[in-house]
């Protein structure tokens, strides 16, 4: 049973008896401690983890810094970066190693960037990604154990894996990610009114005979087969879960405001300005549901690996434009690609910035987030898995330095992750396998 | 009615399944050969199949939006994916969200009359009797098989006690059709097997599970009341029994919308969810256009097999469809309409069957071009059942030369492959055929010219050489492989299973058949609905593998990583890594 501790949550609770009263609770950071780095009942601000993630990487001629450290230049189509730079790492010159696994094109590098070991065919899916291991650290509170979205409009578009089987779908709708997030069962932590909904009591009892189903059919079953009945299980744990979430009164959070609702949608599509409104809508709504405390874990995708985003009247998608463009000779590089990447960091300079937006404390919200952004290639013409770059952003809490260019040296993009799980508490002394597996995280970073 | 002529062997088989058991094992050309059968499976219950099974149960209005979680496409279908995936809290979610939907609308005032077929004593109470007449009869309906009474009684007190404590009868029905509607036995389909009492030693499938596979098959839902009782009266498990409901269920209206969800899975039109075109490039092709040229290909199909009882392999040159106002203006034909009207090319006209259907031409290309490689590629995965492999991993893209900005049509633009053997060995399998369809652009419309050059049209499909479209789906038409890969993805879809793990002898014996039948489709499945291998299961056999030291939550439940056998040639199945 859960233990019973004498929360603001439990007392408002007893002296409200659960029936409907409106009372007038002020919402700022009364709700805080007197410095603010905590929350009123001395449980410390959580630290939440996110991905950002985007396909065929950077165009490395005009996006890598001369110089690494504090005071980096800012290369051309670094930058929309240079607005948030105070916020963010720049980590470049990682590799990505097969070990004698084939180079699958578009496939291995973000796999090996998110799991640490090198897939050996295009069939085999990743098992479980870096960020389901945070989030069954961290995330089992809230009402989401982990958010995905892609603004591809692509339902098979996600880099989030519970095991090779059971990949997490992502949001690709933002009217349906806001029903999801913000709709009939969203409880405002900050409504004065808290009517616990008799309806739900109801609906939660049925969940048990459901689980009395489900063990009655694993005797039958064979042992793979099993593990999908587990899966079906702590399905229904999770609905218990968010249920009883929802008959409870929750805390007020004083950074929470449920955006205006969404009634259209967008037309489907990957073209590159209907991707960036996309994209700006699925981020407006993440980061209100992390600031909300409705999840402590997120991913979002700004394109697919192998990006097949188009731009309005040219006829080549930015994939087939890095196999198909000539390189500029006064350039150096192919402009159409480079034209697609920077789309990219932009909407991932937007990401960060929305972050910054909201108060959190004394800070703001992405003072209290890791975010891990990463790609596919190196060069995406020639499907290098070296040279790759990634960025982080956040402070973690105060557990990450910002506003550095790390050159890793051709190290393995597997440090970046190990330092993830690191800094959220996943204490491992290796992440990884055979030349990805590291103990060695990116010192430069870390507080 | 149609006419069937079939060979006095098949007469033998039921005479043996009737008790003349010294005919078993004796093989011969005609019969179906000794096989495994299939494994028994656990899959999850399709969107399409919930979709339609509550449909039928509770009536056309009962249509909830529900968006399930996408599922790994195995050996060129989804059927066989839901085998293998898993299940997420988010499909979790999905499905509450789905049930809760249902359940609102069968006790909406407005429906509740007609789909609930009791009144109860007072609608603020509980009503014992009238909930157990409900749950007693739809329950069965969407389990597949009886309801156990320990579990209906269970419901049955659900219903009352949130009838009682909310003070509506409706609101606590519908709180027990939720749960309902989250049982694994509504959700999943598990596989029960059984000894043969026939065949001492081995197994069949139980006579619901049997019920199942074959209303999944042939109608894309749950079987009926008409089916269920067959299977509790043991009439399913007699080769006379069996082929009346298997006929009874050809005949039935609801094998058309079985026959649209085999061949909108075999053609992987659920990547029309996802198509858009370029609207600068092409300005006709708007998302009606996507759904109607789906729509167009699926009438075409179900007209010509079912309806017309038409060879399958004639799909590829007919010249006889559909035409709705959104497409014409892509065929550059005049809007007929409002509606769907039947259509015909004339015979001079570069349109003859499903390849140069919008459908194919749209789907196999680019936003704003079209792919002479994709459509190639596409033709060979989903016509002829053949793997093209994907582009060779370690390729190094800067031996191709620096792409010259000059070139104007794509049989320059891939003759680049054709330079560089690394290349040359894929695109050979792809380019020949793909090249021919260049006649029609990203968007599926007629084109003579490219970037103001011809385009030559000419190709070859496995040394058949042809100089237009029309003669390509010819070619298509009168490959041996035609009706094979026909066969093959028939059988995987309708056991469940990929049909890498199917008995190759089934394979050819029922190709045997199908061209015995005259290639017409509703026979073939008939033919497979009633083989032994369709309903002979075993199980698969599991091995255990210890994985590498690798990191995995604390919370994982077991840390053996269980694999199927065998698992190379199931490609999603859980591996070691």
């Amino acid at each position: 049973m859960k233990a019973k501790k004498l929360s603001r949550r439990r007392m408002l609770r007893g002296m409200l008896g659960g029936t409907a009263v409106a009372v007038g609770l002020p919402l700022l950071d009364c709700f805080l401690n007197d410095n603010a780095t905590a929350l009123a009942d001395g449980r410390p601000m959580p630290v939440r983890f996110g991905t950002w993630f985007w396909g065929l990487g950077a165009t490395n001629g005009i996006f890598v810094p001369q110089k690494t450290g504090t005071s980096y230049d800012i290369p051309e189509q670094l930058a929309p970066v240079a607005r948030v730079r105070e916020h963010v790492n720049l980590i470049t010159n990682l590799t990505a190693f097969r070990d004698g696994e084939p180079n699958l094109c578009h496939y291995s590098g973000w796999v090996i960037g998110r799991t640490g070991a090198a897939p050996k065919s295009g069939g085999q899916r990743p098992g479980e990604t870096i960020d389901i291991t945070i989030a069954n650290q961290i995330g089992r509170t809230t009402r989401f154990r982990t958010l995905t979205a892609a603004a591809t409009g692509d339902f098979r578009n996600t880099v989030s894996y519970e095991t090779p089987n059971a990949p997490n779908p992502p949001e690709i709708s933002p009217m349906d990610f806001y029903a999801r997030l913000f709709g009939a069962d969203f409880q405002d932590p900050n409504s004065p009114e808290f009517k616990p909904n008799p309806r739900l009591m109801a609906r939660r009892s049925v969940l048990s005979g459901v689980m009395g189903e489900i063990k009655s059919l694993e005797k039958s079953v064979s042992a793979s087969d099993r593990e999908r009945l587990d899966q079906y299980f702590s399905g229904l744990r999770h609905l218990e879960h968010q249920f009883d979430q929802q008959l409870t009164r929750p805390e007020p959070i004083a950074a929470c405001r449920a955006p205006p609702k969404l009634s259209s949608d967008l037309p489907m599509g990957g073209e590159a300005d209907m991707v960036k409104v996309r994209h700006r809508m699925m981020t407006e709504l993440m980061v209100m549901a992390v600031a909300c405390d409705q999840t402590r874990v997120f991913n979002m995708s700004y394109s697919n690996a192998q990006a097949n985003t188009t731009r309005a009247g040219f006829d080549k998608p930015h994939h087939t434009t890095t196999h198909e463009e000539p390189i500029d000779g006064t350039l150096g590089y192919q402009p159409h690609c480079a034209w697609f990447a920077h789309r990219a960091i932009e909407e991932w300079a937007y990401f960060v910035e929305a972050f910054t937006k909201i108060r959190e404390g004394d800070g703001t919200l992405l003072d209290n987030v890791l975010i891990y952004a990463n790609t596919d290639h190196g060069d995406a013409r020639i499907h290098s898995l070296d040279k790759m770059v990634a960025f982080t952003a956040g402070r973690g809490g105060g557990r990450v330095k910002t506003g550095l260019h790390v050159d890793a040296e051709a190290t393995g993009v597997s440090r970046v992750g190990y330092t993830m799980l690191r800094t959220m508490g996943v204490e491992v002394p290796t992440w990884g396998s055979k030349s990805n597996m590291t103990s060695s995280p990116l010192s430069e970073i870390l507080v | 009615m149609r006419q069937r002529v079939r060979p006095i062997a098949v007469g033998v088989v039921a005479v043996a399944a009737i008790g003349a058991a010294a005919a078993v094992g004796v093989m011969n050309g005609n019969r179906e050969p000794e096989s495994k059968g299939t494994p028994a499976s656990l899959r999850l219950l399709t969107e399409q199949q919930y979709l339609n099974t509550v449909m039928y149960v509770f009536g056309p209005n009962v249509k909830p939006t529900a968006n399930f979680a996408a599922v790994p496409r195995i050996d060129g279908l989804l059927n066989s994916g839901t085998a293998v995936a898993g299940i997420t809290d988010t499909q979790l979610e999905i499905y509450q969200k789905t049930a809760g939907k249902v359940a609102a609308e069968i006790v909406r005032e407005e429906s509740r009359g007609y789909l609930v077929p009791c009144s109860p004593a007072a609608t603020n109470a509980a009503d014992p009797e009238c909930a157990r007449t409900f749950l007693s009869q739809v329950g069965p309906l969407l389990y597949r098989r009886p309801v156990p009474p320990e579990r209906l009684d269970a419901l049955i007190d659900e219903a009352n006690e949130a009838a009682a404590s909310l003070k509506d009868f409706y609101q606590g029905l519908s709180v027990a059709i939720e749960g309902l509607l989250l049982s694994p036995s509504v959700l999943l389909v598990a596989e029960h097997s059984e000894p043969d009492p026939e065949r001492p030693g081995e197994q069949r499938l139980d006579a619901y599970s049997l019920a199942t596979r074959l209303s999944l098959f042939l109608w894309n839902a749950a079987p009926d009341a008409q089916l269920l009782k067959a299977a509790e009266s043991g009439e399913l498990h007699t080769r006379r029994g069996l082929e009346r409901q298997v006929d009874r269920m050809l005949a039935s209206p609801r094998l058309e919308t079985g026959l649209r969800a085999l061949f909108d899975d075999m053609f992987a039109f659920e990547q029309f969810a996802t198509l858009a075109k370029d609207n600068l490039i092409y300005p006709i092709f708007s998302g009606e256009t996507a759904v109607d040229a789906r729509e167009q290909t699926l009438r075409t199909v179900v007209d010509h097999l079912v309806t017309r009882r038409k060879d399958y392999r004639d799909l590829f040159t007919t010249r006889q469809t559909f035409m709705s106002p959104s497409l014409a203006p892509i065929y550059q034909v005049p809007a007929p309409g409002p509606g769907w009207e039947p259509f015909e090319f004339p015979a001079d006209s570069p349109r003859a069957g499903l390849l140069t259907q919008v459908s194919f031409l749209a789907l196999h290309s680019h936003p704003g071009r079209s792919s002479a490689t994709m459509r190639g590629k596409a033709l060979r995965e989903v016509f002829l059942c053949q793997d093209v492999p994907k582009p060779p991993p370690n390729v190094d893209f800067s031996a191709i030369q620096n792409p010259d900005p000059n070139i104007k049509t794509a049989r320059e633009r891939v003759n680049f492959h054709l330079q560089d053997p690394g290349c040359a060995g894929c695109h050979r399998i792809t380019d020949p055929m793909g090249l021919t369809m260049e006649a029609f652009d990203g968007s599926g419309g007629f084109r003579q010219t490219e970037n103001d050059a011809p385009i030559d049209t000419s190709g070859n499909l496995d040394g058949v050489e042809f100089t237009d479209a029309a003669g390509l789906g010819e070619a298509l038409r009168d490959n041996p492989q035609l009706p094979w890969c026909m066969v093959r993805r028939a059988f995987a879809y309708g056991t469940g299973t990929p049909s890498a793990e199917n008995d190759r002898r089934v394979l050819e014996y029922l190709s045997e058949r199908f061209e015995a039948d005259g290639y017409v489709l509703p026979d073939l499945l008939r033919e497979i609905a009633l083989s032994r291998a369709f309903s002979k299961v075993y199980t698969r056999r599991e091995r255990v593998i210890h994985p590498l030291p690798d990191l995995k939550s604390a919370q994982r439940p077991s840390q053996l990583t269980v694999a199927t056998e065998p698992a190379s040639t199931a490609p999603q199945t859980l591996t070691s890594r």
